[in-house]
């Protein structure tokens, strides 16, 4: 396994966690450790037009999963000055089964994360924050909580901060347990209290969103690089990186492998020295069969691919997605059949059912995936399986949670498909075993 | 005897919340939270009280206690346990976890123990997958549980 010193330089995500990451790093150890200068530094020397500027420079994706450049979302924002209220939403609803990066960030560095909206909301001349936090998160809301109180006694968050006419404050809003809500417009409707179905884009958040006015959504791990790209600067930021995405990203690996966690490392790093430097390769025993690039959303791929590099462009051209760039694996002892079920019943329960497509379409592709598993399928029903993966797919529904569930899908029927021919031959040994049963009682008649 | 109306703790704690939203109903979650984190579940005759302080109806406020998981519209056990589903779980043996809470409370996941000690939940990802599998009891998560550990974390619960 791979020992690394983290410094400011290479881990500016992490660098202020000890080597377990057991540490919470509260107001006094943050500003210890250079924290809040980047904010200093912004309102001291900069225009909101400025820092827009700089992270657009800077290349900075969306770290939720779709990879958005977060200075070009910033930039959609109105430039007029007529309106009375904008907003910042920072989507803290990590819910996608096999990510788990965010919550480290939300937990253990919440300062971070508050310095990184706080400069957001400058930079997209918001007057107010919210975090919406998944309800789950228990530990983080508490600790947010506690941050946000230790900023406004700083004097980093309310009125007039650090002597400029800067208003902004942040008010932590928790969920109740929906996988919809992190999708950007059902958080919006989740957040005004109304039930979480995504709405019809455009109008886009920037334009109208929250109670009709301007708001921007990012990502906890999005605003979380902020403070470090005013600090270090745009050449920096791009240095640090081995591909074409800028900066590092929070991957990781789980299933069975020696060293399952997350780690902070530079875009372009292989998935196979991901999988071998730091999560210390397949425990003793398990044989690597698939793999998920970035949680239950992405499609499956095969162990030959695993020297692809991890960033956006690279996974797209093998065939999946960067998505939340969190691994996972898939030995040998997994029936790929009864995995796909599984995933497929998360999508299904947490469909918010305003589409028909996904509503009807997701709980028939479990119906016919259960009857895979129990070996009473036909091979009509894997053509059934691979329409239904077209009728769900991209552009048929409001949401991208249909065309998310499907991807695992149909890259497991393209990839395995013998798996799940074997489901179908077996249902035909039975058949025709009872069928040769059958007649033996017969010709004992005759 | 359950009492059917709002305590003054309660009623301060949803007040408190709607300001910081420009419409009340925005803190329609927090305040079915508020109520069922003092009586455990939210009653139909509840949701008028709370839908009146929020100003909305009582079917809008039921749109959103009846989609969100975490809300109970029915009475529920003292503890309430959910153990991770979700894939990296399963591949790491939840459905054995699943089996051993059943085979202990007696109930299959959804239902309520007679006594209301327990109620079993499934839950989607709980953000600990490198620690899988995963089991929260009523605010707390436990990584890494295994047969021997679930019997010793029930007997702790009131």
């Amino acid at each position: 396994m791979k020992k690394h010193i983290r410094t400011a330089e290479t881990h500016p995500l992490t660098w202020r966690l000890n080597q377990s990451y057991s540490n919470i790093v509260w107001a006094s150890e943050y500003c210890k450790k250079n924290g809040y200068s980047a904010l200093h530094i912004m309102l001291k020397n900069m225009i909101p037009k400025d820092v827009v500027q700089m992270i657009t420079e800077s290349k900075l994706r969306g770290r939720g999963g779709a990879g958005f450049y977060t200075g070009i979302k910033w930039s959609l924002m109105p430039q007029k000055k007529d309106y009375q209220a904008r907003y910042l939403l920072c989507n803290a609803d990590e819910m996608e089964p096999g990510t788990y990066k965010d919550r480290l960030l939300l937990e253990k560095l919440p300062h971070q994360l508050l310095e990184g909206m706080i400069i957001a909301g400058f930079a997209i001349e918001a007057s107010m924050g919210y975090i919406f936090l998944r309800g789950e998160y228990i530990d983080a809301a508490y600790n947010l909580k506690r941050a946000i109180l230790e900023a406004r006694k700083l004097g980093y968050l309310g009125k007039n901060i650090l002597g400029t006419n800067f208003n902004f404050d942040i008010v932590l809003h928790t969920g109740a347990g929906r996988y919809i809500c992190g999708e950007e417009t059902a958080l919006i409707n989740s957040l005004e209290g109304n039930r979480p179905n995504p709405r019809i884009k455009p109008p886009f958040p920037a334009l109208i969103g929250l109670w009709g006015k301007p708001t921007c959504v990012n990502n906890v791990e999005t605003l979380s690089n902020i403070p470090s790209i005013i600090l270090n600067g745009v050449s920096w930021y791009k240095e640090i990186s081995l591909s074409d995405d800028t900066g590092t990203k929070l991957m990781g690996f789980s299933g069975q492998v020696n060293n399952p966690g997350v780690w902070e490392v530079p875009f372009g790093i292989s998935a196979r020295e991901l999988l071998e430097d730091y999560a210390g390769g397949m425990k003793k025993g398990f044989v690597l069969k698939a793999w998920q690039p970035g949680g239950a959303s992405t499609d499956f791929l095969l162990p030959e691919t695993l020297d692809v590099k991890m960033d956006f462009s690279s996974i797209a051209n093998i065939g999946s997605r960067f998505g939340t760039g969190v691994a996972m694996v898939v030995d040998h002892t997994v029936s790929i059949v009864s995995l796909v079920l599984n995933l497929e019943k998360f999508f299904a329960r947490e469909s918010c059912g305003l589409c028909t497509p996904c509503r009807e379409g997701l709980p028939w592709i479990v119906k016919i995936l259960q009857s895979f598993e129990n070996g009473s399928a036909t091979i009509n029903d894997l053509d059934i399986l691979e329409d239904l993966c077209f009728q769900l797919g991209p552009g048929k529904t409001l949401c991208a949670h249909a065309p998310g569930a499907i991807q695992p899908l149909q890259s497991a029927i393209k990839l395995f498909q013998l798996d799940f021919k074997k489901c179908i031959m077996n249902i035909n040994q039975k058949m025709s075993d009872t069928r040769n049963k059958t007649n033996s009682i017969f010709e004992l008649f005759l | 005897m359950l009492n059917n109306k709002l305590n003054d703790i309660e009623l301060y704690k949803i007040i408190e919340e709607t300001k910081h939203y420009e419409d009340k109903k925005a803190a329609s979650i927090e305040a079915l939270k508020i109520v069922q984190n003092s009586r455990g579940w939210i009653s139909d005759q509840l949701m008028y009280e709370i839908s009146a302080i929020l100003c909305i109806s009582v079917s809008q406020l039921e749109e959103i206690a009846t989609f969100y998981s975490q809300i109970y519209r029915q009475p529920v056990g003292r503890n309430i346990i959910k153990y991770c589903d979700s894939v990296v779980c399963y591949m790491m043996g939840c459905n054995k976890i699943q089996l051993i809470l059943e085979d202990i409370l007696k109930i299959k996941p959804g239902c309520t123990t007679i006594d209301h000690k327990f109620t079993l939940l499934p839950i989607s990802c709980l953000g600990n997958c490198d620690k899988a599998p995963v089991l929260m009891i009523n605010s707390i998560t436990y990584s890494n549980v295994n047969s021997t550990c679930i019997p010793i974390l029930l007997e702790k619960c009131k």
